[in-house]
């Protein structure tokens, strides 16, 4: 089991998947991509956001169909039906969203749906716990199997699902960026045990951001690019070189898309000045990433791109500046006045402004009319003294940002989410111009957002800044930090980890940044 | 490239969006039908306008409760708010606890009407801002808290009355319950008035706007610097008033405040919200439709009692006509949607 093949055996794949490609309507998420991945090894997936890793592990888990394409697993054809099957078949996928059931114990999650039973079909409490104990040894885990599952870790909480696989005899388990939110040596220790599965003779596919530990960890490489097979990268003696798996990932031409806006030169005085922003770790958001000592400036007129990947701090940097959540210590100062604001509301007042990470959890009243959902923010501008609606200067307003800005409705009594992304995206950034904020925070503007309307967006974001607001724009895909902003702070683990002039920034450069870390001395 | 709008956007006439609209009217309007089919006392003056003072006083409650449901809250509270804000009244308009009908035993002793109604509303609208501010800051559950309230307000009344009813008001008091201006009852006049108070505040104030965003999506409602808190707590403050301005007119009316009044009024009151179409997930709903809901359960028992169903079958004939209202009503929407 455990012996060394040797290189001229004709190993069949235990995972070999051909031309698949998955359609939604109109967009192809997956164009015609090829792999393959053999018992006992780790094949890193790697990918820029977009390009197109979660449909195809939505597909090999289950949760979606392809459109067309074949797969094969362990040499017989595998279409799962649904993520049980996908299961039953052999193939465990472990998300970021990890997937156990926080209130039932370890055992319990373990043995979810099969219990072992004795007489009369009743569960065997003694029996389950002993197995579940000499599962978790597999994994080098010595919990209580009693212990509910959210007294546990991320890292714990990872094994007991790692566990869990195992004792399905899973013979591939795919991990979904599984090391974004762990420490150090809880990455190490993780590790190991995916060292010890490869020699087991079980298969990994190790998906993450984290090109580092994709080099030092992975047998082979897959790159996808804007869904499409960018290539395949073999470790031929020692790693595969990280340069060399950037320059697969962003191996194209600035696109068309993207074409850099002339420069512009008008940054005014500094706006938003940050100084030491350090946060805690809240109870209740036990997986946050914490800031540490954070130090930025925003001036008026410009737009700073804030580049980071998912678990860096970004969208934590701008909930703590808008008052969202609450900061330990550091200072926030607007056009020089100390400013504390302890909620949203005080940081509306103030004239900041935030366009969320997540449209549809943050920011759209879906059920309600595009009306409410643009003045929300703005209600005390568009009403009198008594607290009465002023429609004629609601709908007048409404009107003029719906022309500007060329947001396609019917009529602004039309509910929210009958609107395609970009329009929504385009009726939250007026909502915050109603207030004409003085400084504009936008996370990810464009996730979501169908390519054409990117670019609107975009484009209103150059206008904004030209106008003298001062924007701080948050954005994974760096094609788009590249071609909107005036300059750039890269984000790691809660540290500001680089600035420079956008006009000198590489995606290469930037991603070095981002997904690195930063040693004293390092040469960039 | 796909249309930005869909279909449903566009125009063209749909009879199920007009529909969905009314629903729960049609439903009404279906069963007054039936009744004056069936009873030729219904469709009277006289029998309307005593449907529509049987409704008032769980009605006032309702419009009430109608903010609280919009957040995607509940409050359990209402009947024995309701209870004990009457015994207030009561105490205060007779200026002690004694239950005399004969008002020449302690002439003078009280208040006064003005008084009473005062004390009512602010010690509704007190018991509201604390279960708010519980429900807020300690982040208990409005279910939780206002179960508890229900327990606690009728506790309060039954020791504050020693558990026998205070009666006997002057007739300046007993005209809320029982005048008439012209030939609509008082009680009828403060509901319609407080509903179109209500529906003016929901739709046109920047208040109502922050209820139904609050409702909507409260995390959203918060990032777009709504005060979600002090939104929250001022709709519990609102339902208490009215459960406060419901106990002064019932007491007006019956001439008596009693420590068990207003038992089980909670859920009629909550059904009257949801027939009407405001969803208990909050965000979607409205006065117009609480009105139509109150109105539909007032109808449906006094149409039944006109029949001389047995008052077991009325019960239900209540519960299942209640299910079908409000399923008639999803399914127009999911017409409406498809």
């Amino acid at each position: 089991m455990t012996g060394q093949l040797a290189a001229d055996t004709p190993v069949p794949p235990l995972l070999d998947v051909v031309g698949l490609t998955k359609r939604f309507s109109g967009v192809t998420a997956l164009d015609n991509v090829s792999l393959d991945v053999r018992a006992g090894e780790i094949l890193g997936l790697l990918g820029e956001n977009g390009a197109g890793k979660s449909t195809l592990l939505k597909i090999l888990s289950g949760a979606q169909s392809a459109s067309s394409g074949s797969i094969s697993f362990a040499g017989r054809p595998y279409a799962p039906a649904g993520p049980d099957a996908a299961r039953q078949a052999g193939i465990v996928t472990i998300y970021q969203e990890l997937s156990l059931i926080p209130t039932l114990s370890v055992a319990e999650n373990i043995f979810v749906n099969r219990a072992p039973t004795g007489p009369f079909g009743l569960i065997d409490w003694r029996r389950m716990r002993r197995q579940a104990r000499d599962i978790l040894a597999r994994v080098n885990l010595s919990l209580d199997p009693e212990t509910p599952v959210s007294a546990l870790s991320v890292a714990e909480q990872q094994l007991v699902e790692i566990a869990r696989a195992l004792s399905l005899e899973s013979r591939l388990i795919i991990m979904d960026e599984p090391t974004s939110a762990l420490t150090e040596t809880e990455v190490q220790q993780l590790f190991g045990i995916m060292e010890m599965l490869r020699r087991d003779g079980v298969a990994i596919m190790f998906v993450t951001h984290r090109l580092e530990e994709a080099s030092s960890m992975c047998d082979r490489m897959t790159v996808l690019r804007d869904g499409r097979l960018a290539g395949h990268l073999l470790r031929d003696g020692g790693r595969v070189p990280v340069p060399r798996i950037i320059e697969k990932m962003v191996g194209r031409a600035a696109s068309e898309l993207y074409a850099r806006p002339t420069r512009r030169d008008n940054a005014g005085a500094v706006r938003l000045s940050v100084r030491g922003l350090r946060t805690v770790r809240a109870a209740d958001a036990p997986h946050a990433v914490v800031l540490d000592g954070i130090d930025l400036d925003l001036r008026a007129g410009e737009i700073l791109g804030l580049a980071g990947l998912v678990g860096s701090g970004r969208t934590e940097l701008a909930r703590a500046v808008f008052g969202a959540d609450p900061i330990a210590s550091g200072t926030i100062r607007l056009d020089g006045q100390l400013i504390a604001p302890m909620s949203p509301a005080d940081a509306c007042a103030l004239g900041i402004g935030l366009v969320p990470e997540d449209r549809k959890q943050q920011a759209i009243f879906a059920m309600l009319p595009i009306r409410q959902n643009f003045s929300i923010a703005a209600l005390d501008l568009f009403s009198d003294g008594l607290g009465v609606m002023r429609p004629g200067r609601e709908g007048a307003a409404l009107a003029g940002y719906r022309k500007a800005m060329s947001i396609r409705m019917s009529s602004p009594e039309q509910a929210i989410d009958g609107l395609s992304g970009g329009n929504q995206q385009k009726v939250i950034l007026a909502r915050w111009l109603a207030r004409d904020p003085k400084v504009l925070i936008v996370d990810e503007p464009t996730r979501g957002v169908d390519v054409g309307a990117k670019t609107e967006v975009h484009q209103i974001l150059v206008q904004l800044a030209e106008r003298g607001i001062a924007i701080l724009m948050i954005s994974s895909e760096l094609p788009e930090v590249l071609s909107v902003s005036d300059r750039i702070i890269t984000m790691r683990q809660g540290r500001i980890t680089g600035e420079m002039p956008a006009i000198e920034a590489t995606e290469e450069s930037l991603m070095a940044l981002m997904a690195l870390e930063a040693r004293p001395g390092d040469p960039q | 490239m796909t249309s930005p709008v869909t279909q449903r956007g566009r125009g063209g006439f749909d009879l199920f969006r007009v529909l969905k609209q009314f629903g729960p009217l049609l439903f009404l309007f279906a069963l007054m039908l039936v009744f004056a089919i069936t009873n030729e006392n219904f469709l009277t003056q006289l029998n309307l306008f005593n449907v529509a003072r049987q409704i008032s006083i769980t009605g006032l409650i309702a419009l009430g409760m109608t903010f609280v449901i919009l957040t995607a809250g509940i409050d359990l509270s209402v009947g024995s708010l309701l209870a004990f804000c009457g015994m207030v009244a009561a105490v205060v308009a007779k200026g002690g606890t004694a239950n005399t009908l004969s008002l020449s035993s302690n002439a003078g002793a009280g208040y006064g009407w003005g008084a009473a109604l005062l004390a009512a509303v602010v010690v509704g609208t007190a018991a509201g801002f604390v279960q708010g501010l519980v429900i807020t800051r300690l982040r208990v559950p409005p279910f939780v808290v206002t179960l508890g309230g229900l327990t606690i307000f009728r506790g309060l009344t039954l020791t504050l009355s020693g558990g026998g009813p205070i009666s006997g008001f002057t007739p300046g008091m007993r005209w809320f319950g029982t005048g008439l201006v012209g030939p609509v009852p008082v009680p009828v006049l403060i509901f319609g008035l407080a509903a179109l108070l209500c529906h003016v505040v929901l739709r046109y104030t920047r208040f109502g706007r922050a209820v139904y965003a609050v409702g909507g999506n409260a995390e959203a409602a918060r990032l777009s610097g709504v005060r979600v808190d002090r939104v929250l707590v001022s709709v519990y403050m609102i339902v208490g008033f009215f459960s406060g301005l419901a106990a002064f007119v019932l007491a007006a009316r019956l001439n008596s405040a009693e420590a068990v009044a207003g038992i089980g009024y909670e859920l009629t009151v909550i059904s009257a919200v949801v027939i009407g179409g405001t969803s208990l997930f909050g965000g979607i709903g409205g006065v117009g439709g609480t009105v139509v809901g109150a109105a539909l359960i007032g109808v449906l028992v006094n149409g039944l009692v006109l029949n001389n169903i047995s008052s077991y079958t009325q019960q239900v004939t209540i519960g299942l006509i209640l299910i079908a209202a409000v399923a008639f009503d999803r399914w127009l929407k999911a017409r409406a949607r498809a």
